[in-house]
């Protein structure tokens, strides 16, 4: 879809990924729940807008709070963030882990349809509230469920599992477990950069071994690791979505908005199995979308957030968006054109794997980041954006490979 | 032997116990693992929980789920395929559940001996009292058609003795977990000439699919793990009794335990073991094994002092610290009792003083816990007693000699014939009771 308007993000916000790896996590004590966390994001974009009032629309986006936290209707929080919300038109939007990429299409169609010139998107989901073999069932809701009692207990981290045994097959396992690695190595070090991301304190100094460590098919799955996943993680992200009007409204310069120029959104049969685990083809679909809508090629980008919601995933996307071909993106991680100072630097505040994963909030923080590294306010994370290549990409995936959001962005 | 035969019908002694609890807990999970099997679908089990205190066995069951609970939660990916077939199970934690209300099917809890009269395998853990243990062996197999299997979880009577008083032909064996039997990886199995192999086969087999250690010593009162503790123990007292001359007795009591804590960089001091297994336990323990030792006195008039005084130890039902030669609060040690007078005194108006009498901790010693992690846990240990040895503190000094005197009684074990080698009385103390290093080393005489 290519926008008939100008479309902007601004003011991007994220919480704290909270979870295992952030010293002040203590799963015994009681922790905040999601109204903390939309109410920091929240807060924290609309104090950079000037206010709720220049608000027209929220949305949220969530996957499962319904059973992390036994709390659905979160449309309606808008008004607990600011009063000044409150009556005004607000909805929440669900596509599994792609949920917070919704949140931003459906922001972005308000705008078009002009409906809103300023919406408030934010993305949620608070995962630590029941221990990982059960988080297990739940996001299990993200697949088929006819088909979970033939899945295993870890089911997403099978499925992807699966499709690491198959890449296996196509390029060797060595090398694909040496690029599983050096993806996890990325991740760490680039979270390392970044003070919200749940991997900021790890200290682990040879990242690479660590990634290599064998599998556990007894207590977890054949061909991944627990460093081949992405974190169990409570946070929110929040940005607003305004038209050229909403952004002299919100007296936002230009140069501290990144313009939306592509958008790609694919939903694929969830009954379906993959025709070839090797492949993303919904991810192709929409990222192929997002660019030619755009009007760009994968040469143009300056940086790319991928859902990496394991490494297998990261990979197997490198040559979905069509960064290396068929077969090679284990040879494009390990050849480092994927780190902060290679070709092109990929997930650079760590990604699912080093930042974390608050599921609904994912596709909404992944937008944070590249709003962040495009106006120049990415802190210590920040790299060069070349004069040349001013774009930046996002692909935010719900399930495995069945709904996609693929947003492309352009520098001011 | 038809393995899964011995498990249809199991009884555990003094299941309410701190011991049986353990030992009740780790069986019906290894029965549980044959009755799930699709071959012994027509196959009934069944899992007695006999103990005399009826008002512990809801608080048993309760235990007993809570640890089902997350044995589950630890092996769901297995649990997924035991239970493949059960279409209606589709969640982890639906298939979890399945799980904990089948375990529980197979536990009668109850006060009756008469429940083991059926058993084809009977598990001792009730309290270190011989006379008692002979009692109900005898009752119990002069009532029960199978000839039953006895195993003992007595930690220092003597199984040959237990067999003959009880007229057992050779049905019993020691099968000694350590505390707590679902975490400690050790179990001490003590055979007697008259058993056949079947049970000696069964009870390697049944260790195993516990996931346990098993070490073999020879049937000595006390055996191996008791063998070292006991006298390791009476030595840590009797310290506290020299250093007396120095200091009061509750701060040498509290210089022991530190050195024996910190600077032998063991999981707890001495007489905070002592406490842990009970003050009573340990005067019991070295009351049964003191008849059989020649040419040594397995007594101390100390503990006897504090048994007169009620002093016990031992934990309370939700697994905190009772009182014994040091006071806790929140797992750390507070107050240290002078038996002389039974007062307890408070660890902060003397700690610094003493502290200060022994001499600096070296920086080459590693807190227990760090120690214990690392891959180079020999290696590291030696560099602390090399520092000990160079330092010349009074504190280094008696750790030398409190380690050379355990090397001593890890050698006099095997010289006994207690332990068959070094390496097994080393595996004992590394498993059972968790040390990072073994007392039978050479950095400690170096």
């Amino acid at each position: 879809m290519k926008p008939h308007k100008k479309i902007y993000m601004i003011a991007g916000y994220n919480t704290v990924s909270m979870g295992t790896g952030r010293k002040e996590f203590n799963p015994k004590k009681e922790r905040p729940g999601l109204e903390h966390y939309l109410k920091e994001a929240g807060q924290g974009t609309l104090s950079q807008i000037g206010g709720a009032a220049k608000v027209d629309e929220g949305v949220v986006g969530n996957f499962m709070a319904a059973r992390f936290n036994k709390q659905a209707h979160l449309g309606a929080f808008l008004g607990m963030i600011d009063p000044q919300l409150r009556l005004k038109p607000s909805i929440s939007v669900e596509g599994a882990c792609a949920s917070g990429g919704l949140a931003l299409v459906s922001g972005i169609k308000s705008v078009l349809s002009g409906s809103a010139e300023v919406v408030l998107a934010l993305g949620i989901e608070v995962q630590n509230t029941v221990k990982a073999i059960y988080g297990a069932d739940i996001l299990a809701g993200a697949g088929w469920f006819q088909r979970r009692k033939d899945g295993q207990a870890y089911f997403f981290p099978g499925q992807f599992s699966d499709r690491a045994g198959a890449y296996f097959e196509k390029v060797g396992r060595e090398k694909a477990r040496k690029a599983f690695a050096r993806w996890y190595r990325n991740a760490i070090e680039n979270a390392r950069l970044c003070p919200t991301a749940q991997e900021f304190d790890n200290k682990t100094a040879d990242l690479e071994a660590q990634g290599l460590m064998e599998p556990s098919p007894r207590s977890f799955t054949d061909h991944l690791n627990v460093f081949d996943c992405s974190k169990v993680s409570d946070g929110a992200s929040a940005i607003a979505i305004v038209s050229e009007e909403g952004l002299t409204r919100c007296g936002v310069s230009v140069s501290d908005a990144v313009e939306v120029v592509g958008i790609g959104h694919a939903a694929d049969d969830i009954t379906a199995l993959p025709e070839d685990l090797t492949r993303l083809t919904t991810v192709a679909h929409a990222v192929k979308q997002a660019l030619t809508s755009a009007g760009i090629t994968p040469a143009d980008l300056a940086t790319v957030e991928t859902h990496d919601c394991f490494t297998i995933a990261g990979i197997l996307g490198m040559e979905a968006i069509g960064l290396a071909p068929e077969g090679k993106g284990a040879d494009f991680v390990i050849e480092g054109h994927t780190a902060r100072d290679g070709k092109i630097p990929v997930n650079t505040t760590g990604g699912l794997i080093g930042w974390g994963h608050p599921t609904g909030a994912t596709g909404v923080h992944q937008a944070v980041t590249i709003w962040e590294q495009l106006t120049g306010k990415a802190g210590n994370s920040q790299i060069n954006i070349p004069a040349d290549r001013p774009y930046g990409l996002t692909v935010n995936m719900g399930g495995d490979d069945r709904t996609v959001v693929a947003i492309v962005f352009k520098k001011n | 032997m038809d393995y899964t035969e011995k498990l249809t019908n199991i009884t555990v002694l003094g299941a309410a116990g701190k011991m049986g609890s353990g030992i009740l807990l780790l069986s019906a999970l290894e029965v549980a693992d044959h009755m799930l099997k699709p071959e012994n679908k027509d196959k009934h089990f069944v899992v007695n929980a006999v103990d005399v205190t009826s008002s512990a066995l809801p608080g048993l069951m309760a235990y007993i789920r809570a640890q089902v609970l997350k044995a589950a939660e630890k092996k769901t990916v297995l649990l997924r395929k035991m239970y493949a077939g059960r279409k209606d199970l589709i969640e982890n934690s639906e298939i979890i559940e399945a799980y904990i209300a089948d375990v529980m099917s197979l536990i009668r809890p109850g006060t009756r001996i008469e429940a083991a009269y059926d058993s084809t395998l009977i598990f001792e853990a009730v309290s270190e009292n011989a006379d008692l243990k002979i009692r109900l062996f005898r009752q119990i197999n002069e009532n029960n058609p199978n000839k039953p299997w006895f195993f003992t979880n007595t930690s220092s009577v003597p199984i040959g003795g237990l067999n003959e008083s009880a007229a057992l032909e050779g049905r019993v064996l020691g099968f000694h977990f350590y505390n707590p039997p679902a975490i400690q990886k050790l179990v001490e199995l003590i055979t007697i000439p008259e058993n056949n192999n079947e049970i000696t086969e069964f009870a390697l087999q049944l260790a195993k699919n516990m996931h346990k250690v098993v070490v073999h010593s020879n049937d000595i009162a006390g055996f191996i793990g008791n063998g070292h503790f006991m006298r390791d123990a009476l030595y840590g007292i009797n310290e506290a009794l020299r250093l007396k001359s120095e200091m009061p007795l509750h701060e040498a009591i509290y210089a022991v335990n530190r050195i024996t804590q910190d600077f032998l960089m063991r999981p707890m001091g001495i007489f905070q073991l002592i406490d842990y297994v009970g003050v009573d336990v340990v005067r019991f323990i070295m009351n049964v094994m003191n008849p059989y030792m020649s040419n040594e006195e397995l007594h101390s008039p100390m503990l006897d002092v504090l048994f007169a005084k009620g002093v016990k130890g031992g934990q309370y039902a939700d697994g905190s610290q009772k009182n014994g030669f040091l006071k806790y609060e929140k797992g750390k040690v507070v107050e240290v009792c002078n038996p002389e007078t039974g007062e307890y005194v408070p660890v902060a108006a003397f700690a610094a003083r003493v502290d200060a009498w022994l001499g600096e901790l070296p920086a080459e010693v590693l807190p227990w816990k760090n120690l214990v992690k690392s891959p180079e846990k020999d290696a590291l240990a030696a560099k602390a007693f090399e520092a000990y040895r160079n330092l010349g503190k009074r504190g280094a000094a008696i750790a030398l000699s409190y380690a050379r005197n355990s090397r001593e009684i890890g050698l006099k074990l095997v010289s006994d014939g207690v332990a068959r080698s070094a390496d097994d009385v080393n595996t004992v103390m590394l498993t059972g009771f968790f040390h990072a290093y073994g007392p039978v080393n050479d950095f400690v005489v170096k």
